[in-house]
């Protein structure tokens, strides 16, 4: 009995000095507050019920302490730590665990009081409160007396029991892992101290239950989604603590929604994300492989060469100069393309090359360069034989059987006109594109005067597919690279410009010859041009002029007449009227000055104006062509360059309306012979026969007179 | 765009080629701050540049704290005298942006959300559309009060978020067609234009916060669109 007594005993003595700690903490606890002394008093008599030797055993402690307290509160937390160290240096081994304990403890719970500090009331009349006050009040000193004064409110629980909850609920919501953490904490701090558990853990156990259902309840998954409310909202509160939103009360919502889609879409990532940035890592491969293309050819030789007879213009200078302007494609995109050209221009034997413009396109763009290849490089390509099947067809109507009744058919297929032959005309440049920069180089095949002749009459948007097929009317011969071209052609021949003086005709040989032939076709640079200011560039539309030829109506920029080559058939059908013949087109010669061009409706066709209103003296004069939306051009006195950006349409201020389908051709002409005519009604035909009789009747009476007369002759 | 980030969108939209010259892009961007200082506005945009014949205008938008409250326009540039024309160049100005507003201005889905109280509100959670989200049509929306959602069935209207889903999707534009999407430099950025109102781009880098739009061009509208297609 002594011995199961003895360890009771020595729980109990260490019951006691735990105990004793508290009521003298509590003392010092309350100092600061001018009520103390009375405070104390009533808080042992509390814990009297619960351990009558408490009370016993904190009056030999308590004039100690009471001395103790003056210290304590004037000074405040620093010299109330080494208060507390002293008495308890006589205590048992427990104490050095304790302290450690506490300062475990400490920082957690001191949040959590200050937590419940908002909700105290007033100290007075409710012991509840005033041990709450107590509490409170620990913050004042060191975190150790905090930590005593937790283990303090272990013990009357019962009596906080209201109050805790009321603090649990407010402060559930924010601080729901630090309670569970103090409390854990708490929990085997408490453990630690008192091994057995004596009469005095019975009360803590419902408030411990409250919070285990509370717990548990949060801890239910959801049927639904698998979540739980406590993970959750410990996501939501992490997430809010490490961002640091604005007002984050106000997103709350969309913060809950982005953390439980979040939670989903870890799964799918990998599949997911692969599929779609594919295309992205592609043409970053490709467009690393331009950068890559220098160093591939490292040889100095090389590096000569290319120096030597570099065909790359550079086009950084002239995208510099259009950002002036406020036109451009943006730096990185124009490197690219500069890359891109450079490509090019080492893959392909070319004289010169020139960064045209971009088309846009509904699906994809257009990026062009126009090429001139070196002399006798170029290959031909073997695209004659539209126009020969035509000309057949032509001919062979011609030698139609002259037996058939069937009317003859006069329809003649038009003749159709030769496409110019290349480095002549609107086949002057051989032009590339490519839809993004890394992407190869698709060649344009050269454009037939067919083509631009329906390219004006139809008004279509780009796919971005060199391949779609071009539907309209009149139907485009061709598909969209076809179409492609020719508007590029169009384009050319209409907005590409040149300060005057900055080319010059050549060498004029045979004036005559060639004027007759529509003009003179080639031009060289002026070396010396001297360049003109910017200001008569601006003021004077006369300074520029057309470097591109014409393209005339019938879809040439040389008269091509047709008439000549029909004469072989012509002797057949000599029928052929003469209204045939075909004036000669006559279209403004080459170097002519934009002045002259038409305008549109009242519309000027070219606007000017200088780049910066601002600082004059180093403005660039700036060409915009409203004919052609999307087509400029700017020099700064001595540099010109022409550019084209936009959709690829002229412009026309009337509505587009479709052509109308041409007359039915007549097949034959009416005439009797193939005319329907209506039966003859009965009364006609009785008219008719009455009528055949009587002219019968009358031939038989000529013929009796007549042998009549004969009879009488004979006599 | 927004004012703030006005160099960064200038550069994201610059596929379509028409952009502003380096003084015109430092003048306006000191004088869009002025502006939203002395008028006070929640956001200010810039919406664009008209092209005339002898100059051009240039035009920003200021937004107060209800995105889809009518929006004040401003603009600047010299006033031409038309002759022929009885109105005045400033209020066929006015009425252009209006009808290009109302035509062809657009949203990314969840960039706006509405407010219980009516009010619709930047989303500040927006984080950018995804990339199979951003080719498709319906993920953007009109920038303007919604004209068509009342016409859904119900079943469509279902599937709505009403506080996301408040304003007219582009799925169902008439005609057909009429917008152009594309993604640029490899799936990085998603470049919507219109070709009913050529000259309007709209950009988006998807998975993030970036959008806008902005419009350059003569303010005239693309009849011919049916034939075109």
């Amino acid at each position: 009995m002594e011995d199961s007594t003895s360890p009771k005993q020595e729980k109990e003595n260490q019951e006691e000095l735990g105990e004793t700690r508290r009521p003298w903490e509590g003392k010092t606890a309350a100092s600061p507050q001018y009520s103390e002394p009375e405070s104390s008093e009533p808080l042992e008599a509390k814990q009297g019920p619960e351990t009558g030797r408490q009370s016993r055993s904190s009056r030999p402690w308590s004039p100690q302490s009471r001395a103790k307290t003056p210290l304590g509160g004037p000074a405040g937390p620093e010299t109330s730590s080494p208060a507390p160290v002293s008495p308890r240096e006589p205590s048992s081994s427990p104490s050095p665990l304790a302290p450690a304990r506490q300062d475990l403890a400490a920082p957690p719970q001191s949040d959590r009081t200050t937590s419940v500090i908002p909700e105290a009331g007033t100290p007075y009349p409710d012991p509840l409160k005033q041990s709450s006050d107590k509490r409170e009040s620990t913050p004042h000193h060191t975190s150790q007396s905090e930590g005593n004064t937790f283990q303090q409110s272990q013990q009357p629980k019962p009596h906080l029991c209201g109050r805790r909850d009321v603090s649990y609920n407010n402060a559930k919501q924010k601080e729901l892992r630090f309670d569970v953490f103090q409390e854990e904490d708490s929990n085997s701090d408490y453990d630690l101290q008192q091994p057995a558990p004596g009469g005095s853990e019975v009360a803590p156990s419902m408030l411990e239950i409250t919070i285990q259902n509370a717990k548990a309840y949060l801890l239910k998954t959801s049927s639904n989604s698998g979540f739980n409310l406590y993970d959750h909202l410990s996501n939501m509160l992490t997430k809010i603590l490490n961002e640091r939103p604005e007002n984050a009360v106000d997103i709350f919502e969309n913060i809950s929604q982005d953390v439980k889609m979040a939670h989903f879409s870890k799964k799918f990532d990998a599949l997911q994300n692969e599929n779609e940035l594919l295309p992205t890592y592609e043409i970053a491969e490709k467009q690393k492989a331009l950068f890559l293309q220098g160093h591939l050819e490292g040889v100095d030789q090389e590096l000569e060469d290319e120096i030597a007879e570099n065909a790359l213009p550079n086009v950084m200078e002239s995208a510099f100069y259009f950002e002036q302007a406020g036109v451009g494609l943006g730096t990185d995109e124009t490197y690219r393309i500069f890359l891109a050209l450079k490509q090019l221009t080492d893959t392909h034997p070319i004289q010169r090359c020139r960064f045209w413009g971009k088309i846009l396109g509904l699906e994809m763009n257009y990026i062009v360069a126009e090429v001139e290849f070196r002399e006798g490089e170029d290959e031909e390509e073997v695209e004659e034989e539209d126009v020969a099947e035509e000309r057949d067809n032509g001919e062979s109507e011609a030698h139609e059987d002259e037996e058939d009744e069937l009317p003859k058919s006069f329809y003649k297929a038009p003749q159709a006109i030769p496409k110019e032959e290349s480095r002549t005309g609107a086949n002057k440049y051989v032009y590339f594109v490519c839809n993004e920069p890394g992407r190869p180089w698709v060649k344009l095949p050269p454009v037939i005067p067919a083509q631009i002749v329906i390219a004006r009459k139809i008004k279509k948007f780009f796919t971005g597919r060199l391949d779609a097929p071009i539907i309209s009317y009149p139907p485009f011969p061709g598909n969209e690279s076809n179409y492609l071209r020719a508007q590029i052609a169009r384009i050319s021949a209409g907005t590409h410009v040149s300060p005057l003086g900055f080319y010059q005709f050549g060498e004029e040989e045979g004036e005559e010859e060639e004027e007759a032939e529509g003009g003179r076709n080639s031009f060289e640079e002026n070396p010396d041009f001297e360049g003109i200011q910017v200001i008569d560039l601006v003021e004077s539309l006369s300074n520029w002029v057309h470097h591109v030829q014409h393209i005339l109506s019938q879809g040439r920029c040389n008269w091509f007449n047709s008439i000549q080559k029909n004469e072989e058939e012509e002797e057949e059908d000599e029928e052929k009227d003469d209204s045939d013949y075909i004036e000669q087109e006559v279209g403004p010669p080459l170097l002519t000055p934009i002045s002259e061009d038409l305008e549109i409706q009242n519309i000027p066709p070219w606007t000017t104006r200088l780049s910066s209103n601002l600082i004059p003296q180093y403005a660039i004069a700036v060409l915009q062509s409203n004919l052609w939306p999307g087509a400029y051009a700017f020099s700064n006195g001595k540099k010109f360059e022409n550019f084209y950006i936009g959709w690829g349409h002229k412009y026309s201020p009337d509505n587009y309306t479709p052509p109308v389908p041409p007359p039915v051709y007549q097949e034959y002409p009416s005439g009797p012979e193939i005319t329907e005519m209506d039966d003859p009604s009965v009364e006609e035909e009785q008219a008719f026969r009455a009528a055949q009789e009587a002219v019968l009747l009358a031939a038989e009476n000529e013929e009796s007179e007549e042998d009549e007369d004969e009879e009488d002759d004979y006599d | 765009m927004d004012a703030d980030s006005l160099l960064l969108s200038l550069e994201l939209a610059s596929g379509s080629g028409q952009g502003l010259s380096p003084d015109r892009r430092a003048s306006l961007l000191t004088s869009l701050m002025l502006v939203k200082r002395d008028y006070r506005y929640d956001r200010v945009l810039f919406w664009g540049r008209i092209l005339g014949l002898v100059a051009d205008y240039y035009i920003a938008q200021g937004l107060s704290e209800d995105q889809l409250a009518p929006r004040k326009t401003l603009y600047r540039g010299a006033p031409l005298l038309s002759p022929q024309v009885q109105i005045k160049e400033e209020t066929r100005l006015v009425s252009v942006i209006d009808q290009i507003d109302k035509a062809v201005a657009i949203i990314p889905r969840g960039a706006l959300f509405k407010t219980p109280f009516g009010p619709t509100h930047v989303n500040r959670t927006f984080e950018g559309l995804s990339l199979s989200e951003a080719k498709k049509l319906s993920s953007y929306f009109h920038f303007r009060e919604p004209v068509e959602l009342k016409n859904k069935t119900l079943l469509e209207k279902a599937d709505l978020d009403p506080s996301l889903d408040f304003m007219d999707s582009l799925e169902h534009d008439i005609p057909k067609g009429s917008w152009s999407i594309q993604m640029e430099r490899g799936n990085a950025l998603v470049v919507l234009r219109s070709l009913l109102w050529p000259g309007l781009t709209f950009y988006h880098a998807p998975h993030t916060k970036n959008y806008g739009y902005i419009y350059v061009g003569t303010g005239e509208k693309n009849m011919d669109l049916p034939f075109m297609l």
